[in-house]
């Protein structure tokens, strides 16, 4: 990978109270590429995508994007560098007392004073991009969550950033949203000269526009390469991992202090058959 | 036994509470300087002020026509036995001036747009609203916590002038037309015992501790909830309980600091 790095993770350790998320994640995101991440639920994904935009801050190790260092940066700093990056949510957070164009507004009116007539074309154009301009005026409890995913894709993108974060945005939508969204979010990449960060479980759709991929695992990423390589791979906990096999090196269970018998009839003998 | 259970349970909560107190403080604090952030817009504030208002006007003024005319009925009765009932006038506004109107206002105020409040921060915070705008580096606190603390810091008093209004028009009602009452003793005798700095600005200053108190706790209570549908419901709970005895023992030590 000879492209320059936009986002760069050394040796990050982050927990939650005693829980360790994250226990040394090294990753090095070339500018320009779809880079997909995946996990097991509750791995720490969209925590790492927090820590890269900075909205949590490590334990320990170092996180840079364009160059910056986010730990040196003050508030205003962060701020600034959030500006060129762009969000799409897990489930979508539109607000909620705001039609569909004035989501997509809300950024630009925020920052920038723009005349009315340029800030419709600007949103518009972005609302066409993902099919919606005819929903503009809709509110958000008048879309459907497939509607709703789109017009918080044209949100996150209307700045034009340089990073855009997509957290799960396959998950609960139909075969056919699912590949609209997934060319969208390749069409915006190339479109924009963006780097795009993509938090799936869809196996398929992602390695079908990922350009590099990352499987995290017991806090640690485990595995990774381009979407050919991974498949290849002869890493066990790789191919458990895209395979989907629910027995392997990767545990399915959050770890738990006592064992499940004892848990569920309160203490078990040692060795006792229930 | 359930009063010895009862000391170290209180004890336990007092201590549970202190470092949420330093946590609310830091966050009225924030809230406050928020005005000077580039994403504090005047529009949100004012239009925060006219939500407050007409979500509690009509509420208030009926509320308090109905304080005054009972203040008119009970002062009546206290004052004829000593045949002072010229003095009634005075009774109902220094009662309305003083304390009804601030604290009643106030508890009003938290049942009705402060519960309001706190549902809606807390359910924006559920929904990630409040982190979509973080990520849209748009600061919450300037832009949604603000305005709403802001708004009910100026929307109290107001509220309050208007309840003590509407209050001693109930009095009137029913101290004059109603119990025979001089008029014009009930308005002179008015008119000459209440003073503008001793009872009106006392009971305005109170309206204003309490709008700040009622927004704060309201607003704190919506910022730190739980981020589900049970949460948004708890905040809620507990933001008009709280607010309304944080009202009542505010309104103690502020009537003992200001007894003249
Ligand atoms: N606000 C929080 N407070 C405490 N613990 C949290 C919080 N958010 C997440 N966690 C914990 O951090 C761990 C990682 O969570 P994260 O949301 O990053 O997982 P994820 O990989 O995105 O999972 P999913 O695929 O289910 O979205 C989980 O074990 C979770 O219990
Ligand atoms: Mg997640």
């Amino acid at each position: 990978m000879a492209a320059e790095a936009l986002v760069e993770l050394e040796n990050v350790h982050f927990s939650r109270g005693p829980h360790m998320v994250l226990a040394g994640v090294d990753m090095r995101i070339s500018q320009g590429a779809i880079v997909s991440l995946m996990g097991a639920s509750g791995g720490g994904k969209t925590t790492m995508l927090n820590l890269m935009a900075g909205t949590l801050a490590p334990q320990s190790g170092r996180i840079r994007v364009a160059g910056q260092d986010l730990q040196a940066l003050d508030f205003e700093g962060v701020y600034r560098l959030r500006r060129r990056m762009g969000m799409l949510f897990q489930h979508s957070a539109l607000f909620t007392d705001f039609s569909a164009f004035e989501n997509v507004a809300f950024p630009l009116r925020r920052h920038f004073r723009l005349s009315e007539s340029i800030l419709r074309k600007l949103v518009l154009m972005k609302l066409e991009a993902v099919g919606l301009r005819g929903a503009a005026g809709l509110m958000p409890a008048e879309l459907s969550g497939g509607m709703g995913r789109r017009v918080a894709l044209a949100r996150a993108v209307v700045m034009d950033p340089m990073l855009i974060f997509y957290d799960e945005p396959f998950t609960g939508l139909d075969p056919i949203s699912v590949g609209i969204i997934a060319t969208l979010i390749r069409r915006l990449n190339n479109a924009l000269g963006a780097t795009s960060i993509l938090v799936s479980h869809d196996v398929q759709e992602t390695f079908s526009i990922a350009d590099y991929g990352y499987i995290l695992a017991g806090g640690k990423i485990i595995a990774e390469g381009s979407p050919a390589a991974l498949r290849a791979s002869d890493s066990e906990l790789a191919r458990q991992f895209l395979g989907g096999q629910p027995d392997g090196p990767v545990p399915f269970h959050y770890p738990a202090k006592d064992d499940y018998a004892t848990a569920l009839t309160g203490s078990v003998a040692a060795g006792e058959v229930i | 036994m359930a009063f010895l259970d009862f000391v170290p349970n209180l004890g336990r909560r007092v201590l549970l509470t202190i470092p949420n107190l330093g946590a609310a403080t830091r966050f009225l604090l924030r809230s406050l300087v928020a005005v000077l952030n580039r994403h504090f817009s005047i529009q949100q504030l004012l239009k925060q002020v006219y939500g407050f208002g007409v979500r509690s006007l009509l509420l208030m003024m009926i509320a308090a026509f109905f304080t005054g005319m009972v203040l008119g009925f009970q002062g009546y009765y206290a004052l004829v036995r000593f045949g002072a009932t010229s003095a009634l006038g005075t009774l109902v506004a220094l009662s309305l001036l003083r304390e009804l109107g601030p604290v009643l206002t106030a508890l009003l105020f938290a049942g009705r747009a402060g519960s309001a409040l706190t549902a809606e921060i807390s359910s924006m915070k559920a929904t990630e609203q409040l982190s979509a705008m973080e990520m849209m580096a748009v600061n919450p606190f300037a832009w949604v916590v603000a305005p709403r603390l802001w708004a009910g810091i100026i929307v109290v008093p107001i509220l309050c002038v208007i309840f003590d209004l509407v209050g001693i028009f109930g009095g009137y009602l029913i101290s004059v037309p109603v119990l025979g009452v001089d008029g014009g003793t009930f308005w002179a005798q008015m008119q000459s015992n209440v003073t503008f700095s001793g009872d009106i600005l006392t009971g305005l200053f109170k309206a204003l501790c309490f709008g700040l108190v009622v927004t704060w706790i309201a607003a704190w209570q919506g910022y730190a909830a739980q981020p589900t549908a049970e949460g948004v419901g708890n905040a809620t709970t507990r933001s008009v309980v709280t607010a309304s005895l944080a009202v009542l023992g505010l309104d103690f030590i502020l009537t003992a600091l200001l007894f003249t």
